[in-house]
């Protein structure tokens, strides 16, 4: 009898092998994707938004004294969700480092990273990725010792720069040398944190990095003032929120809510003052809001799906000054993070 | 009924009461199962894939890797394909792993014959070692070792000088080494081929003297020999270069060990070696009480006792676990990736992260430590062969 039961199992085992060989689009949470639905229905399902962040860079994304994310990145990821689920806060963060991030992402473990990812073509074609509008224009810059004596790129022969793996700026880094036929000896780190630590007791006369976050990351250090960044771009870094290959309707929501926040700048609407355009006589944002059209409903979303995102999170002004700009410990400028029209690089496709 | 045993009719009952009928089906069914549950994940695996639009496949190893590497033994610059890079990974695990076994072998066995001293202080540290080394994970050592030993050292300008012949600094040790890579290798070579050959010698000596009781003077002649043209290669042959410490900070000439390397080493064979005195310890323990008191009968002095009476024997038991140590270690080695150590783990992740093919990477890591770790079984079990009981 008790064999019987074994065989039972056996073959209730194999059949259920058999019967999950025949579903598609499992991922790795083993959330069976709905056909034709994609990310956007099992977000919904779930009420909940997995955003991968890296969670060490203030400003970026950084757990503050409450416990709770907050920065840029982590803004996007709350509009993402304000916009898909009506709620800001139902969003899960998980910490990715450089090197897991892709897999994390293609292997469905988030369903979006919003974690200074830089927009190259390998990556949006061998990799498998799909790249939302740039959320923050930056560059690759190059920290030292103030008292160091180093003052550009050819002093470092000899000398070594800490750097994280998995990067855009190891590569660029490499490149940069090459080119100026400095002989350099790179330290190669994993994690972000061993990084900047190692850096910081002196293994690595430089550190190199998004200007960003070199400049977030020296916040943290424990003499501030003995760093400076060198006066050198090696690179353009544009960082944004990215999502995977071929499901566009997700991509096209994690697409439109990041040019919304841009969108919604340039029209002057803000948090405060969403409520006097209750009644806007302006088509361009009747539709926009969700007054008049069917913007949002094609996309699948409610169709005020801005009002929600603007009164929880705000335009991408605010987002940027709350986070890094003057209301900010950095203070950081916009230039090329300013809008199109006052000299930047923000630019929205039209609401249309 | 049709229980004549000529009859060829096919009893089923019969055989659903046969045990040997059961045996075979549930082999079979096992097996079945196993490889449904492997078609089902390779299948989701490749249609996952389809729809990222990406394929299986190992071309992207030919393209130029675009990353530099910190230390390499073999040339490499950073256009050199991605192959490249992780053969230069490969040569760096190497290094570690060879040197991790060298010394992990010396320091547990010294470490888990100081458990059975007399010397009350020797036989403390001993057992404190063991019992705190053990108890801590390898990252965290590893991690301790890189930032509060070695990073503790002061920076190049006010480097540490160690009688002129070596140099300490937080960017890593510089020792004396010979000219070039050639003579360097002869002179492992040689090293080697003389401890080879001295043991030889030793062995053909000793039993020329058990057996005639007297004897041995051209074995020991000869073994002088070797031992003087050793000192005359490793003295003069070598041509060695003392690193020498220069003006404001830093060091040229002789071989500089980086310090992630000489951290990732010294973690690895702190926490291995603990392991390995353990049983060391079980094996010498193993030996019976009356070989320790026939022993000492005979006469032998306690050093005596231990080297050719009860540690040759403890040696029957202490290969096989040591087998599994020396893998551990092979193991093991891919986390000094987390202080920087490029190794083949290192630059295994760094290549998948830059060309967004994690599943062929891990293919080819899985198969590299494989690889790795069959080569140090083979030559573990050869090795244990030779020491095990010769029934006569």
């Amino acid at each position: 009898m008790r064999k019987w039961g074994f065989l039972a199992a056996a073959l209730g085992l194999t059949l259920a092998a058999c019967g999950g060989g025949t579903t598609t689009n499992t991922t790795a949470d083993g959330e069976a994707a709905p056909a034709g639905g994609g990310r956007l229905d099992v977000v919904k399902g779930r009420g909940q938004l997995i955003c991968g962040v890296d969670g060490g860079i203030p400003g970026f994304s950084f757990v503050d004294e409450s416990g709770a994310y907050t920065g840029l990145d982590v803004d996007i990821c709350k509009a993402v969700a304000a916009a898909v689920l009506g709620d800001a806060e139902a969003v899960e963060y998980r910490r990715l480092d450089s090197t897991e991030r892709f897999t994390a992402l293609s292997g469905g473990e988030v369903d979006m990273l919003s974690r200074n990812t830089t927009w190259t073509i390998s990556r949006d074609t061998s990799v498998g990725l799909e790249f939302a509008p740039t959320t923050f224009f930056d560059g690759q810059g190059m920290m030292v010792r103030t008292d160091s004596g180093i003052a550009d790129l050819e002093d470092f022969a000899g000398k070594a720069v800490c750097v994280e793996t998995g990067t855009t700026t190891e590569l660029n880094l490499t490149d940069q040398m090459r080119q100026l036929g400095v002989d350099f000896e790179p330290v190669v780190f994993q994690d972000a944190d061993a990084a900047y630590a190692a850096y910081d007791e002196g293994r690595c006369e430089g550190m190199t990095s998004d200007k960003s976050q070199l400049v977030a990351r020296r916040s943290t250090l424990p003499n501030p003032d003995e760093h400076t960044l060198l006066e050198v771009t090696m690179s353009k870094e544009p960082l944004g929120p990215v999502t995977t290959n071929n499901d566009s309707s997700w991509y096209d929501v994690v697409k439109w809510v990041t040019y919304g926040l841009i969108q919604a700048e340039e029209f002057g609407i803000t948090s405060e003052n969403i409520a006097t355009f209750e009644a806007t006589e302006n088509p361009d944002i009747a539709r926009f809001l969700g007054k008049e059209g069917t913007l949002g409903t094609d996309m699948g979303l409610p169709n005020d799906f801005m009002v929600k995102v603007i009164t929880q999170v705000g335009n991408y002004g605010e987002v940027f000054e709350r986070n890094v700009g003057a209301d900010s410990e950095f203070g950081l400028e916009r230039d090329q993070n300013a809008l199109w029209s006052e000299g930047g690089l923000m630019y929205s496709p039209p609401f249309r | 009924m049709a229980h004549d045993s000529g009859s060829k009719t096919f009893d089923v009952k019969a055989m659903l009461r046969d045990e040997r009928f059961w045996k075979i089906a549930f082999q079979v069914i096992t097996l079945i199962v196993v490889l449904l549950l492997l078609s089902f994940f390779l299948g989701n695996l490749n249609r996952n894939l389809i729809q990222q639009g990406r394929a299986f496949g190992f071309s992207f190893l030919r393209n130029p890797a675009g990353f530099s590497i910190g230390e390499s033994l073999i040339q490499y610059r950073p256009n050199d394909p991605y192959w490249q890079a992780l053969m230069v990974g490969l040569g760096n695990t190497l290094t570690l792993v060879v040197g991790g076994i060298v010394l992990t072998t010396l320091l547990g066995v010294v470490a888990g014959v100081a458990s059975f001293s007399k010397n009350w202080l020797l036989q403390k540290l001993s057992r404190l070692y063991v019992g705190l080394v053990q108890n801590i994970p390898l990252l965290l050592q590893l991690f301790f070792w890189y930032f509060a030993i070695f990073g503790a050292l002061p920076r190049p300008e006010a480097q540490i000088g160690v009688l002129g012949l070596a140099f300490l600094n937080n960017r890593g040790v510089y020792i004396p080494w010979a000219s070039s890579a050639l003579l360097a290798i002869l002179g492992i070579a040689a090293t080697v081929g003389a401890a080879i050959a001295a043991l030889y010698l030793w062995r053909w000596r000793t039993k020329i003297r058990i057996e005639t009781g007297v004897g041995g003077r051209p074995q020991s002649i000869a073994l002088a020999v070797v031992g003087l043209a050793w000192l005359a290669i490793i003295t003069v042959g070598m041509n060695w270069t003392i690193p020498q410490g220069i003006e404001g900070g830093g060091v040229t000439g002789g071989l500089r060990l980086s310090r992630e390397y000489v951290a990732a080493l010294t973690a690895l064979v702190f926490y291995t070696s603990a392991f390995v005195a353990e049983i060391v310890r079980a094996g010498i323990q193993s030996v019976s009480k009356g070989q320790w008191e026939a022993a000492r009968t005979l006469g032998l002095n306690a050093g005596m006792v231990m080297r050719l009476v009860v540690f040759p024997q403890a040696l029957r038991v202490i290969i096989p676990p040591m087998n599994s140590q020396y893998m551990n270690l092979t193991k093991n080695s891919s986390l000094a990736f987390a202080i920087a150590f490029p190794e083949i783990y290192s630059i295994a992740t760094t290549t998948y992260n830059q060309t967004g093919r994690p599943v062929e990477v891990f293919v080819v890591m899985m198969a590299t430590y494989l690889t790795l770790c069959l080569v140090i079984t083979v030559v573990m079990n050869q090795f244990n062969r030779s020491v095990q009981f010769k029934e006569r």
